[in-house]
């Protein structure tokens, strides 16, 4: 397990610019932002133009953090506190999850929460139920 | 213009991921374990999130139709069952075993890190095996109706 600092500035002015990605994305494109659904769509396009927006979305995503090394002249964090095997295990399964639940954290959570939608409400709270015990179990119960 | 539009709002929500704290498993996972390295920086990104969503949202949805597109594409199904109670119960096992969500693993992949690699082949490979299995559930159906 790794300690992190509390960051609650960073991440509210983070959470800020998801959103603010999230409503220029509907203006613009009257599309949802959401990662399972462009994913999905790159895996199996409807069309080239489909293909092609998705793309320069993904693109863009992937400056992110090219971005932030650039202004702050550090690549963001990323810790992984877990092992290999895992990483492989635990993508597959939220591969499978997101596609049967039709949506993850951003559309679900963030673009259909903004909307209220029921269908976002209640696969939010499921997923964050599980994540809590799954966590628990992981570190707690079995101690990896 | 479209698409350059497109890749900016893609790198705004990338910077957003990685100032936010979303793209570090440990962040994530340490917001989740509040029995040991609580770290509640991630109820900020999620009130960042769709407190600004929530107000975005409303204004967009005062025009007729998006600025590049002939009309708004958002799910309209109400219908609440099995399949999305489960998937996401599903989504939340991986999330809390893995530590990277889509959105969070996709902008991290600019890090050039192996580990978020792994993750997104897997995350790959699990959506489309989840279609494969689908379309199987799908056939047997119609076998047995």
């Amino acid at each position: 397990m790794i300690e992190t600092a509390f960051t609650p500035w960073a991440s509210l002015a983070g959470g800020a610019l998801i959103g603010l990605a999230a409503v220029l994305l509907m203006l613009v494109a009257g599309r949802v932002m959401g990662a399972t659904g462009i994913v999905a769509g790159l895996i199996r396009p409807v069309s080239s133009g489909d293909f092609v927006w998705r793309a320069a979305l993904l693109l863009g995503m992937v400056s992110g953090p090219l971005a932030v090394a650039v202004v702050s002249g550090g690549m963001p964090a990323v810790q992984v506190p877990v092992s290999l095997p895992m990483l492989g295990v635990g993508g597959l399964i939220v591969g499978l999850g997101a596609s049967w639940g039709s949506g993850c954290t951003s559309g679900h959570g963030v673009c259909g929460m903004a909307r209220l939608s029921p269908r976002s409400i209640v696969a939010t709270l499921t997923f964050m139920a599980t994540t809590f015990v799954t966590v628990y179990l992981v570190r707690h119960v079995i101690g990896a | 213009m479209r698409l350059l539009s497109l890749y900016l709002i893609g790198l705004v929500f990338g910077t957003g991921i990685s100032v936010s704290g979303m793209a570090n498993p440990a962040k994530v996972l340490n917001f989740f374990d509040i029995a040991g390295t609580w770290d509640p920086s991630l109820i900020f990104v999620m009130g960042g999130a769709l407190i600004t969503t929530f107000i975005g949202y409303r204004l967009v949805f005062r025009r007729p139709a998006p600025l590049m597109e002939a009309k708004f594409v958002v799910p309209t199904s109400r219908v609440i069952d099995g399949k999305l109670v489960g998937g996401s119960a599903v989504f939340g096992i991986g999330w809390g075993i893995a530590g990277f969500c889509p959105g969070g693993a996709l902008p991290a992949l600019g890090t050039g890190r192996w580990e978020v690699f792994a993750f997104a082949a897997a995350l790959l490979a699990g959506m489309v095996l989840a279609r494969f299995l689908q379309s199987i559930a799908a056939r047997a159906f119609r076998a047995a109706a």
